[in-house]
């Protein structure tokens, strides 16, 4: 015999017997579309959810208040909830995602930052520029501001010729292993630590901009006082056009979030940290893939061109190709 | 009068239920990851990245041997190892289900705090800061440890981490402080089978048994659940015991033909019965203690 929903003597359970079917059908709508993506859905399907996730919500609010079974509830608060995050949420997917961030967002995110890019630059050059003076005035002054584990051999007591060599002869050592040790070096270090320590008010991003910005100095101050201060553009640019562009950005973030802290306006000092980091945090993404490609610059094309013209050629279109790509690109807002 | 919620969680479970109100006016009522769940997921992700990079290892060890260059094995180790540490989290936690590997077998998922869009900014943000809280102190000491041991810095080290690592158990959210950063927190998103209703066998069964109004007033709510939870479960002890007590409790002589399980079914369909009937009425009748 067969039950009808006239036989069943609690009312809950005859709700059940009614409803299952629909709870069932979202269950299994969203199932595919976890396994898969939207795609694996017909049109008629991908209509059918909205409703599906109503009728299930509903029947939520009615085994609430008139029904004792904690596990159908149990059940119904989980299937509303799984159907609410996808319905609500984000369903765009990885590469609609990648090209938005290429095309929109992240341009966007770092023109929002201009004035603390101009800001953290102007910290780079103005500590660049101190380092460089007090070079130049008293060589001994190198030692102060290079940790011996950089120079590597390139100090004053070096010699010109092995300056010169240092600059066209990375050694033994292949691309791969130099973009390698880079990922994990000094100035993704730098960088990161800029942008994360943003948070301290601002003041230890502006000590590393600043400390960056002392070595550069020193580092062009030694060559440049043997004369090879053209030649060492080209080995520091050919890379550090896109490298140094990349801490600067990151600093900038840093600056930005510190700042937001410091000044929350009308929200609360958290929120506002929140705010900045979640604005700037694309430009940060960037920050990674630039430094991604500095370090191919420098693992191979460094290795492989050793002509100042081209590698200052490589510099100045790196250079122009953020410039244009950031500031000129991307001014509609993503669809 | 209206219509309390069953107070079906302990207290403990209670104080991580969130509100989370839909456009359409209903409360889901979403419960956050507790820390020890966030704890194994993390542990898992990290054995995953750990067993990917033996094999990545592995694999890159026996072609090395092949082309003689053991500095070829260490880079691609190297790149290996940026690749999952960078994008690992990020590009899992983009996708539908909103949860890495370690997430998803504990059933728990990233959500945005306001009830929103869970965007990929907040995602990145979240998981930018993981490098901070574990990768960079962690890195430091191994750099560190190898050429000189400084113990202050190698307990620096750990104190630094060990601040992040306890976070989520110093604020009420259980937040990472990238959660905070980013708006995001974790929260459960089980999956739940449709059980059996119990009063299916129960009606059946409540036609062989008899209870007087004052047999079936002895319970409330809460001892309708557990009973339910007693019933799933099936086990012969348990059920004999219940019985038992229930029988006690409303003064039924315990008698031969009386399966202990067909007692149960019956009495348990009776009692939500009679409860339900209540709560149309809008009155929740808590627990046996609860007169109203």
């Amino acid at each position: 015999m067969t039950e009808t929903p006239e036989d069943i003597l609690l009312s809950s359970r005859r709700f059940r017997v009614e409803r299952e079917a629909d709870w069932r059908r979202l269950e299994d709508l969203l199932e595919r579309v976890a396994s898969r993506s939207a795609r694996a859905l017909t049109d008629e399907e991908m209509l059918e959810l909205p409703r599906a996730y109503r009728a299930t919500l509903s029947s939520l609010s009615v085994a609430r208040a008139t029904s004792l079974d904690q596990s159908m509830i149990d059940y119904l608060e989980s299937l509303s909830t799984r159907a609410y995050y996808f319905i609500y949420g984000s369903r765009s997917t990885m590469s609609e995602r990648i090209t938005a961030f290429f095309k929109y967002g992240w341009p966007a995110a770092v023109r929002a930052i201009w004035r603390e890019t101009l800001i953290s630059a102007a910290i780079t050059v103005a500590a660049a520029i101190v380092a460089f003076v007090l070079v130049m005035s008293d060589p001994d002054w190198f030692y102060s501001f290079m940790p011996e584990m950089f120079s590597d051999g390139r100090d004053p007591a070096a010699s010109t010729e092995e300056l010169r060599r240092t600059l066209y002869h990375e050694g033994d050592e292949s691309g791969l292993s130099v973009f390698a040790t880079f990922l994990f070096t000094h100035n993704a270090r730098v960088a990161l630590f800029a942008f994360a320590l943003g948070f301290a008010f601002c003041l230890p991003t502006i000590f590393l901009l600043a400390y960056n910005g002392f070595i550069l100095g020193a580092f062009v101050a030694l060559f440049a006082s043997r004369g090879l201060g053209y030649e060492l553009g080209g080995w520091l640019l050919i890379h550090g056009a896109t490298e140094l562009f990349a801490i600067i950005i990151a600093g900038a973030a840093g600056l930005k979030i510190g700042w937001a802290l410091a000044n929350p306006g009308e929200l609360t000092r958290l929120g506002a940290a929140a705010e900045a980091t979640r604005k700037v945090s694309l430009a940060v993404i960037g920050v990674v893939v630039m430094l991604f490609i500095a370090g191919l610059l420098e693992g191979f094309g460094r290795q492989l061109i050793t002509s100042d013209a081209l590698r200052y050629l490589i510099a100045a279109t790196t250079g122009g190709f953020w410039i244009a790509y950031f500031y000129m690109t991307g001014r509609r807002e993503a669809p | 009068m209206t219509v309390e919620p069953a107070p079906a969680y302990t207290p403990a479970k209670q104080k991580l239920e969130r509100s989370l109100v839909t456009p359409e006016g209903v409360d889901l009522r979403i419960r956050l990851a507790d820390a020890g769940e966030r704890a194994g997921a993390f542990c898992l992700d990290i054995a995953i990245i750990v067993a990917v990079l033996i094999s990545v290892t592995v694999v890159s060890a026996l072609t090395g041997i092949s082309t003689g260059s053991a500095e070829f094995v260490g880079v691609i180790w190297l790149l290996a190892f940026f690749i999952l540490r960078v994008f690992y989290f990020t590009i899992f936690e983009m996708g539908a289900r909103a949860a890495t590997p370690g997430k998803r077998m504990l059933g728990i998922r990233v959500a945005a705090r306001n009830g929103g869009r869970l965007t990929g900014e907040a995602i990145f943000a979240r998981n930018a800061t993981r490098e901070i809280e574990v990768f960079l102190p962690l890195g430091f000491l191994a750099s560190q440890g190898m050429d000189n041991l400084d113990g202050l810095i190698i307990l620096a080290g750990f104190l630094w981490s060990g601040i992040f690592a306890f976070f989520p158990l110093f604020n009420r959210d259980r937040l990472r402080p990238g959660d905070v950063i980013a708006g995001t927190w974790v929260v459960k998103a089980p999956k739940r089978k449709l059980q059996k209703d119990i009063a299916d066998d129960g009606e059946k069964a409540l036609s062989n048994f008899q209870f007087t109004q004052s047999e079936i007033d002895a319970y409330g709510v809460h001892e309708l659940h557990v009973l339910e939870g007693v019933l799933r479960s099936r086990d012969t002890d348990t059920m004999k015991q219940v019985a038992a007590q229930i029988r006690k409790k409303i003064g039924r002589p315990p008698s031969d033909h009386e399966a202990d399980d067909q007692f149960l079914d019956a009495y348990y369909t009776a009692l939500r019965k009679k409860l339900e009937t209540k709560l149309l009425y809008g009155v929740r009748r808590k627990d046996k203690f609860d007169k109203g």
